[in-house]
């Protein structure tokens, strides 16, 4: 037996990008999307130490999915869209206000607010069983590979692709226009935000600011990927290009190169193996992540192995005694 | 008391009235009507025990703290309309010096409040920020990560940015805990070479025996104001003892400083 299916040049690197394009290419560019938009934001979620943030928005959609499904009796997007965003929105709103009226630390009233809203998610699914048609595993993992699959979006006699893609790419351009827009906000109260405030740059609305888009990423992405995995797109591109350089501009450059990479190289892997993609692009990420972490030059493993090795250690200081 | 030369400066030439500011945490208050009133080109250094409120005065002070009562006037009108006049330097230890910004970075941050929504620093700016390092003896590390600095050039790093916000009332936050001596005496001719040019800087300190020669004016704190006026006739031993109540290490150290000043 095949542990691993047969590799086909043909068909895993030449396929995707001829005869199937039509298919791939959207689920490539998808994924693109996604990574861009999630990888951004994620960057300073990173900064200001909320990584957990986003993990907490991306499992506390599913009672919003369930409520908004059972009061508009549809799955069509739209409704969909509405209850995760606003389970997204109470959710940092909690997460605020526990944190600040039960004194208790960030990262647990994190705790508390996720896997609460979760879980109550999972209890209306049950209750409801007869009446909900959701699928807790769609939830969770997503299936990049539908995305092509819905009906176009026209508009003024264009054809402009996939409405998943159309939404993404907005979300995604809106993102990128925000961060050099705001860059200089956003740097300064990741940083300081005393100080912000001392300037006159409200550092609590740019706080406020960056939770309400990240839970439109968040929501936007995860029907694509899912919760699982838009948690990776949020952490996974930042950490890799903070291993790779010291300044902000280059980073977030990396950022962008980190999420191209793994959507291209995610793709042929899912072919090869027949997975889903979604997950494909996160190893594929990780991967890089890897990577970066053995060669980078300034501190990567493989070159303090090398000074280690090749270099004789030098002499420890002598104390004075 | 000394005959009060602020009777006649017109409210737009006071640096900063504080009056009858109270400040709550959690309803437990830690500032209780506060009244000070900081003359010009002044140089005040703030005294008091830990828990005493300092920073939380020169917080509520710039208008960062919610506040239980009383208001703070800068040159005459509120502290929110003044933001350009002021600028801050933080404790150093609130930021996390990890974060990926080179030295250049930091200090341009002290242009921000000048510029408006959806403006970059520009060269003006970069020409600024480069005076102000080199000020602080800084300018050669421009371009380093602020991560390969030691406590003393980060220090100095935020002193710069300070200055790049060409303001004329300063608070500053213990801008000499943990530094080196060569780092404290070039942090001390600065202010005073700022006081000179007729800066007001506000500075939280914890060292008592070096208050008495840096600083013109003391206000000495403990919730409430226990002293507020020239350094010569505020450090006293039994204003000093007032205000650090009956911690003993503290009160013998003020035994000393105030035998070094006789």
């Amino acid at each position: 037996m095949n542990l691993f299916p047969t590799f086909d040049w043909h068909h895993v690197f030449v396929q995707p990008w001829t005869r199937d394009f039509g298919l791939f290419g959207w689920i490539m560019l998808m994924g693109f999307l996604v990574s861009l938009a999630c990888g951004l934001v994620g960057k300073f979620l990173i900064l200001r130490r909320m990584s957990l943030v986003g993990d907490a928005i991306s499992h506390s959609v599913l009672p919003g999915l369930v409520i908004a499904f059972l009061i508009a009796r549809t799955r069509s997007s739209g409704a969909m869209f509405v209850g995760a965003l606003a389970a997204a929105l109470l959710t940092t709103w909690l997460i605020d206000w526990i944190h600040r009226r039960a004194r208790i630390k960030q990262d647990a009233a994190i705790g508390v607010v996720f896997s609460s809203l979760f879980a109550l998610g999972v209890v209306l699914i049950s209750l409801f069983a007869d009446r909900v048609d959701l699928d807790q595993d769609c939830v969770l993992n997503g299936e990049l590979a539908l995305v092509p699959l819905m009906a176009p979006v026209k508009l003024a006699g264009w054809t402009l692709g996939p409405p998943a893609v159309v939404r993404m790419a907005v979300v995604a351009l809106i993102t990128v226009a925000m961060v050099v827009c705001f860059y200089k906000e956003l740097l300064v109260t990741s940083f300081d935000g005393i100080l912000a405030s001392s300037l006159g740059i409200p550092s609590i609305w740019v706080h406020h600011g960056l939770m309400l888009w990240l839970s439109i990423v968040v929501v936007s992405a995860f029907e694509a990927v899912g919760a699982i995995l838009v948690i990776a797109m949020l952490i996974l591109p930042g950490a890799t290009a903070s291993l790779l350089a010291q300044r902000l501009p280059t980073r977030l450059g990396l950022n962008v190169v980190h999420s191209l990479l793994s959507s291209v190289i995610g793709l042929h892997l899912g072919v090869w193996w027949d997975c889903s993609i979604g997950a494909a692009m996160v190893v594929a990420g990780a991967g890089l992540f890897c990577l970066a972490w053995v060669f980078n030059p300034t501190n990567g493993l493989l070159w303090r192995w090398r000074r280690n090795v090749l270099e004789e250690p030098a002499p420890e200081p002598e104390v004075g005694s | 008391m000394m005959a009060n030369p602020l009777e006649s400066l017109a409210d737009e030439q006071v640096p900063l009235e504080v009056h009858d500011l109270t400040v709550a945490y959690q309803k437990r208050p830690v500032l209780w009507g506060i009244d000070v009133k900081v003359p010009p080109g002044q140089l005040v250094g703030i005294l008091g025990p830990n828990g005493a409120g300092k920073s939380t005065l020169i917080k509520a002070a710039m208008g960062l703290l919610p506040v239980s009562g009383g208001w703070v006037k800068v040159f005459g009108r509120p502290v929110k309309e003044q933001l350009k006049r002021i600028g801050y330097v933080p404790q150093r230890e609130s930021v996390d010096w990890d974060f990926p910004v080179s030295v250049m970075d930091v200090v341009l941050m002290g242009r921000y409040g000048r510029l408006g929504l959806f403006r970059r620093p520009g060269a003006a700016d970069r020409d600024i920020a480069r005076a102000c390092l080199e000020k602080v003896k800084m300018l050669p590390f421009a371009d380093r990560q602020i991560a390969n600095l030691s406590g003393g050039q980060q220090q100095r790093v935020f002193l710069a940015r300070a200055l790049a916000q060409e303001s004329d009332v300063y608070f500053m936050d213990e801008p000499f805990a943990g530094v080196d001596a060569a780092t404290e005496s070039a942090i001390i001719e600065l202010l005073h070479e700022l006081r000179n040019r007729g800066k007001t800087i506000l500075v939280v300190h914890h060292d008592l025996p070096t208050a008495r020669n840096y600083f013109d004016m003391l206000l000495l704190l403990n919730m409430r104001v226990v002293a507020f006026g020239k350094t010569e006739e505020v450090f006293t031993y039994d204003l000093l003892q007032k205000t650090y109540g009956g911690r003993l290490t503290i009160l013998s150290e003020v035994a000393e400083a105030v035998r070094q000043k006789s």
